[in-house]
């Protein structure tokens, strides 16, 4: 299955952090979430970012996703880039149908109505839901549903791709198969995708480089390649290998909040 | 055989079809049109004839004179009588061109009180608690004011009919703005819709449940209102519904007051399950359905 449409022309996937710091709240009540976080991500990487609880992950990826401003430093976009965001919910809209839920940023970007429908047509088919269309959300299972979110997000037309836990409440099976389509639409399209997650195996299974954080604050304290060629199998042993890597330095950094 | 690519194989097509049809396999329950028809009707026929046979009871238990309370083979001959003269007809019109005009004069009201109140903090604490203490007041208590302002009048009865009805679908739409889960309105703004965008795409339409329910709210308020109003300021030039209550029990004509009340009450009902039906179609494309509670 091939596609043509991909990001706008010349509208490039990177993203760059240079020293992002984010406190909450002031005075003696503040928290710092974010601890001069600097990242470059090249136009078509997939960087997993893991770390325990508090460590920002979240934080990080809506001052990307333009929902929060950061309380110092910058982030760098491609020009006119405006990243899609995907949550561990799917978040769709329950009043409309799969379409319709898939048409909303479409229409919210003025697109012509054949234009449109065709486009659909073309995201339902990536996400394999090309005959569920008509459904409703609640009709639909888990997997499906955060297949759905994505081609909504697919639909913004960006080269930057935001996910936050997006399989975070799917059981294994279907996991394994979304880490399978994932992978698929990432390289047809080229995307840039900054990927959170606690599971450090779906992040060596997914990952190009697997950033790691810490908590509270959250400064980035290790990051590996991970040069494993695709197609990958979360259960192969090379992946299990750098899982195990990474989850060692994870149980270092939550045993220093032990004391 | 090993793939290099990782462009979807068929195998893996056939995977993700396969667990969809799994996952999905069971949710769609069908009955058929007429079951559920039957199903939600005849409760509704089975308490009426208890009803009916009930009232049948205490007349033969001659607790009150007949001419006082006629049993329900006397009322039904009298409201037959009254459907085939225009004098029903007439009231009808007249006290459903009021109900209209004031309703729809307090959705107008309700709708923009209610979204001002919902996006500004200043209105909110200004008012918000106002508009619940508006619709604790029995709209009843307005009618001494509303007489002394606008006389025996149409314009008294509609006074008080917006006072008892807007309120309500205030009320509805505060609370439907208010209870818009917030990861849809992440989600929205994350698919670009902005500023009014995002209360047209996202906000209104996840609102709208709370927005029918205080409109149905609404309508019970201004119907009773109404009714009220129609009791109290008679005289004015048409015979309505209310007024017709009246001129019978002045006339000590309990049958046609008995057939009077039934015709108001199905009215009420009427448009009550018209208000139950967009409801349940709102909650059935929702997928929030109670199956047990329809």
């Amino acid at each position: 299955m091939t596609s043509t449409a991909t990001a706008p022309r010349g509208a490039t996937g990177s993203v760059a952090l240079r020293g992002v710091t984010k406190v909450y709240g002031q005075g003696g009540n503040a928290v710092l979430a974010l601890d001069g976080v600097s990242l470059d991500v090249e136009p078509g990487e997939f960087v997993c970012l893991v770390g325990a609880s508090g460590c920002g992950k979240s934080t990080l990826l809506n001052l990307v996703a333009g929902l929060d401003r950061p309380s110092g430093g910058q982030i760098e976009l491609g020009e006119g880039v405006e990243p899609g965001l995907m949550f561990q919910e799917a978040a769709l809209f329950p009043w409309l149908t799969v379409e319709g839920n898939v048409d909303v940023p479409l229409k919210l970007r003025r697109l012509p109505r054949a234009a449109r429908r065709e486009r659909i047509a073309e995201l339902l088919r990536t996400v394999h839901l090309a005959d569920f269309g008509r459904k409703r959300p609640h009709q639909l299972s888990g997997g499906m549903r955060q297949r759905v979110a994505l081609a909504r997000t697919l639909a913004l037309d960006t080269p930057v791709l935001l996910m936050d836990e997006p399989f975070g409440a799917l059981d294994a099976m279907t996991r394994d198969i979304l880490h399978d389509e994932l992978e698929r639409i990432w390289s047809e399209r080229r995307l840039t995708v900054l990927f959170v997650t606690h599971n450090v195996r779906e992040a060596a299974r997914l990952a190009d480089r697997i950033v790691l954080l810490s908590s509270r604050p959250g400064r980035i304290i290790y990051s590996t390649r991970v040069d494993v060629p695709r197609p990958r199998r979360i259960d192969s042993p090379e992946i299990a290998a750098i899982a195990a890597e990474v989850t060692d330095r994870l149980r270092t950094e939550v045993g220093r909040h032990g004391q | 055989m090993a793939s290099d690519t990782i462009t979807g194989t068929p195998r893996a097509d056939a995977e993700i079809s396969g667990l969809d049809a799994l996952e999905i396999a069971g949710r769609q329950k069908t009955t058929s049109r007429a079951t559920t028809i039957w199903a939600a009707t005849w409760p509704k026929l089975a308490a009426l004839a208890i009803a009916v046979a009930a009232w049948q009871a205490v007349v033969w238990a001659e607790v009150w004179p007949p001419y006082s309370l006629p049993g329900p083979a006397t009322v039904g001959q009298e409201l037959l009588r009254q459907a085939s003269g225009p004098q029903l007809w007439e009231g009808m019109a007249t006290t459903l061109r009021r109900a209209a005009v004031g309703y729809v004069f307090s959705v107008g009201v309700g709708l923009l009180l209610g979204l001002a109140v919902a996006r500004s903090r200043v209105l909110r604490a200004a008012i918000g608690s106002m508009i619940t203490a508006l619709q604790t007041m029995p709209s009843i208590a307005w009618f001494p004011l509303a007489i002394l302002l606008f006389e025996l009048s149409e314009k008294a009865i509609f006074f008080v009919v917006v006072l008892g009805a807007a309120p309500s679908i205030a009320n509805g739409v505060i609370s439907g703005v208010d209870y818009v889960p917030p990861l849809l309105l992440r989600a929205g703004r994350n698919v670009g819709a902005r500023g009014l965008n995002l209360y047209r795409y996202v906000v209104a339409p996840a609102a709208l449940p709370a927005i029918v329910a205080g409109l149905k709210q609404g309508w019970a308020f201004s119907w009773r209102s109404l009714m009220a109003g129609e009791l109290i300021v008679v005289g004015i030039s048409s015979t309505s519904l209310g007024a017709q209550l009246t001129y019978s029990r002045e006339l000590s004509d309990a049958p046609w007051l008995l057939s009077t009340m039934i015709v108001i009450l199905v009215v009420g009902l009427l448009v009550d399950a018209a208000f139950g039906a967009a409801d349940q179609a709102i909650r059935r494309r929702w997928g929030v359905l109670d199956q047990a509670g329809q």
